[in-house]
């Protein structure tokens, strides 16, 4: 089983088709989850800490704005952690709840930058283009390591 | 316990709780149906019925078998993620926030128009249905575009 970071990074298609073909998902819902349940709360509504803008500083500079580096404090493990991607490109949901253009770019960036496997396809508009979608999906998960590595 | 404990090391002591949306986009199984499956399981789990589907709360086992059961369903028309928030959560839920959609809600909605697509491509991917050509729109040409210009002068 291959951790798959899927981006946009909370999207619920992506999700499901990576956990479907037998990957664990990387998304945002469950770094969510573990910031809003751990008991102290430091900063309601979420539990930032001060180590947070610390890790945000390895994948973002300082001048880079606050706002991307406390998502990349969440975004950047995710990736570091990853062993595959499936990543679509102009996805209209990526605008909006999904925040920050710059931290969507940077984490294609730093996701392309690994070496590691990766699929990039278009967001479908139609459905001939969902059906490529789908097929192209499936076979890059079922290309993927069934079993946990070594 | 110590107030500096990560999520992690908290999960390690304590039994994983997590939330599971579920959407249901079939046409023979509604949301009504994949609630009731889940009030018939035996396990401790809670369930909030909602427009798209439910969301199912507990420990991490329960829900995983409990969500396999409704993906058996209908396989590829029932789609799930996990959620960050429990349902009922102060911090989302529009109850306490005064009216409104939630916070990630128009993601979901969005996302929900576009299942029908893809439960009826996993259908095909599942038949081994070879791909159809695809018409994609090209972008029109200089020269194209200052003809259709010059000719309504």
């Amino acid at each position: 089983m291959a951790k798959v970071i899927i981006y946009p990074i909370n999207s619920l298609i992506l999700s499901d088709l990576v956990e479907r073909f037998g990957h664990k998902p990387l998304a945002m819902m469950e770094k969510i989850k573990e910031k809003v349940n751990t008991v102290g709360v430091d900063s309601p509504p979420l539990n930032i800490t001060a180590e947070e803008p610390k890790m945000g500083l390895k994948y973002a500079a300082v001048e880079v704005p606050a706002g991307v580096r406390g998502r990349m404090a969440i975004v950047g493990p995710m990736i570091d952690e990853a062993e595959a991607a499936v990543i679509v490109n102009e996805a209209s949901m990526a605008f909006g709840c999904m925040g920050c253009a710059r931290t969507n770019e940077l984490t294609k960036y730093l996701i392309r930058k690994k070496e590691i496997p990766i699929l990039e396809v278009e967001y479908p508009r139609s459905e001939e283009e969902g059906q490529e979608f789908v097929y192209k999906i499936a076979e890059f998960l079922k290309s993927l390591p069934p079993e946990d590595k070594v | 316990m110590s107030l500096n404990a990560t999520g992690s090391e908290l999960m390690d002591s304590e039994e994983d709780v997590i939330t599971k949306i579920v959407v249901i986009s079939s046409d023979s199984v509604l949301p009504i149906d994949a609630a009731m499956k889940v009030y018939q399981s035996e396990t401790a789990i809670t369930i909030k019925e909602t427009c798209f589907g439910t969301m199912v709360t507990g420990p991490r086992n329960a829900v995983d078998r409990v969500v396999d059961e409704l993906r058996a369903m209908d396989m590829n028309h029932v789609f799930v993620k996990e959620r960050g928030f429990r349902p009922g959560d102060e911090r989302r839920c529009r109850a306490v926030r005064g009216g409104g959609p939630r916070p990630g809600f128009h993601y979901l909605r969005e996302e929900v128009q576009m299942l029908p697509m893809i439960g009826k491509a996993l259908d095909a991917y599942d038949k081994h249905v070879p791909l159809a050509e695809i018409h994609r729109a090209k972008k029109i040409e200089v020269k194209k575009l200052k003809d259709i210009i010059e000719s309504n002068i």
